[in-house]
């Protein structure tokens, strides 16, 4: 295959940024969009070009390290796959490929396409944990969980935290990862402990971080590579009203 | 946000169901709106607060969260591209903005008569008022809704409210918390319905007065329709009628 590609560069968080052209040829379609970007630096540094920087980690789908935003949708065109798992084949031959860094004020972009997704660690050290004695492992199944429970907990902790509803936002809001990170907890018995506190804390760290608001557009689940659903939003709305009022009257 | 909008949700509903009286005649519309006024001072005004304090609310809530959406994302994507939400969602703003305007103009225009004085000499007499002289709506809507420009202002800006509502009542139920998967995409198409159930509630009225001044339709009371509405050629401001 050959391409084109328009990629972003960018020195650091204080730089402006622009987009570079570079022309690539003789990709497989059967290589993955990560190699076809390795195959590019390759090319960048036998011409003694600074190579493009990319965040990527497992190759498998299941880390939430790569990242990008391929021709306006981050993690590129196909539904519920990471950028490592989309393959060139799902482009055409001779396109012009955009790629750009996930955009939000709360990622700044470290260089090129590497951005800083570490408030969403600020998020999950807010809330996203249940305090728990330590000591002997518990006896399995001692604590019983609703099927149905246990397999919507289990949809919530799917999330990879790749940042990608956050990116597919105009508004760059992150509650789907935080619905989906504290709905998980939220569902189980060992996270009613710390049910209210969790939503109260998450939320607000979420706010800090300046993230934007909630419009229900619907782009941040559409764009999530493990469908995490919309509901888990509706979830932290109603956990969040309930824990405010709770807050009120106590 | 979300309450606010509840409120006025809900408002839209009841008032395009007293604004179908005039298909009902002179009289029961009249007759409505001469009770919605002779309601206790406390519940009248009551009211208006309630809806005002809803509006403000609403407006205040948007602009907002109008404000830190933009902050939070300084930069756009070079290319923009959706996969799931439409032009009603992503153009809340703008036609929440336009809708504010218009509320104002309606207020100016059929509330306090302000943009057209001459509406307050249309009297008439309601069987309810006990002989005395209550305002006459009916006359007052046909004359306004004769006017083409103006019809059209309220036809477009009803359409707007559509879209707005069309987003805006199943966004309602996510943020209270009250949407799930399992019945999403019914609660979508409700409120798709409810826009243009309020849609096409509203416009029938300044429709029906165009088609008749053009001999269309006949739904209104012929006498009190020429009265006030002039024929299809001229297109001037009518004047208030003689009594």
């Amino acid at each position: 295959m050959k391409l084109q590609l328009k990629i972003w560069r960018q020195d650091g968080s204080e730089d402006p940024g622009q987009f570079e052209m570079h022309d690539l040829n003789g990709v497989s379609e059967d290589c993955s969009f990560l190699e076809m970007l390795d195959l590019l630096n390759e090319q960048l540094l036998e011409n003694g070009k600074e190579p493009v920087s990319f965040d990527h980690d497992c190759r498998e789908g299941i880390c939430g390290t790569c990242s990008l935003t391929i021709n306006g949708l981050p993690h590129g065109p196909e539904d519920s796959t990471t950028t490592c798992q989309l393959h060139m084949r799902k482009f055409r031959d001779g396109e012009t490929i955009t790629i750009e860094p996930f955009r939000a004020k709360a990622f700044p972009v470290v260089r090129d396409l590497v951005v800083d997704r570490s408030p969403f660690d600020k998020i999950i050290q807010a809330g996203g944990y249940v305090s728990v004695r330590t000591g002997s492992a518990p006896d399995g199944n001692a604590i019983p969980i609703a099927k149905q429970d246990a397999d919507l907990a289990m949809d919530a902790a799917a999330c990879i935290g790749c940042g990608a509803c956050v990116a597919a936002c105009k508004n760059a809001s992150a509650m789907l990862f935080t619905s989906a990170k504290a709905g998980h907890l939220n569902l189980l018995p060992q996270g009613q402990a710390e049910k209210d506190q969790r939503v109260l804390n998450m939320v607000a760290a979420m706010d800090e971080a300046g993230f934007g608001n909630c419009r229900n557009y619907g782009e941040c689940s559409a764009a999530c590579p493990k469908d995490i659903s919309l509901d888990f939003i509706a979830k932290l709305n109603r956990d969040y009203s309930v824990a405010s009022v709770k807050k009120i009257l106590s | 946000m979300a309450l606010s909008g509840f409120v006025l949700v809900g408002f839209v509903f009841v008032h395009m169901a007293g604004n179908l009286q005039m298909f009902a005649g002179a009289e029961a519309i009249n007759t409505y709106a001469y009770q919605l006024k002779a309601l206790p001072w406390f519940v009248l005004w009551g009211s208006r607060l309630f809806l005002l304090v809803a509006v403000v609310v609403h407006a205040w809530t948007a602009a907002k969260i109008c404000a830190e959406n933009r902050a939070s994302r300084p930069t756009t994507n070079d290319v923009e591209v959706t996969k799931k939400s439409g032009w009603a969602s992503l153009n809340m703003g703008l036609t929440g903005s336009i809708l504010f305007a218009f509320i104002v103009f309606h207020i100016l225009h059929f509330t306090t008569q302000t943009v057209f004085p001459e509406y307050k000499e249309l009297t008439t007499h309601v069987p309810a008022s006990d002989g005395a002289e209550v305002h006459d709506v009916y006359l007052m809507v046909l004359s306004s809704f004769g006017v083409e420009w103006l019809s059209a202002v309220y036809v477009l800006c009803m359409f707007l409210l559509c879209r707005h509502l069309t987003h805006g009542v199943s966004s309602m139920f996510q943020s209270l918390g009250l949407r799930q998967e399992s019945w999403r995409s019914k609660l979508d198409s409700l409120a798709t319905l409810y826009g243009w159930v309020i849609f096409f509630g509203f416009i029938s009225i300044p429709l029906a007065v165009i088609l008749q001044k053009h001999g269309a339709v006949e739904v209104f009371d012929k006498v009190a329709f020429d009265q006030v509405v002039p024929a299809a050629v001229s297109s001037s401001i009518p004047e208030a009628p003689t009594q």
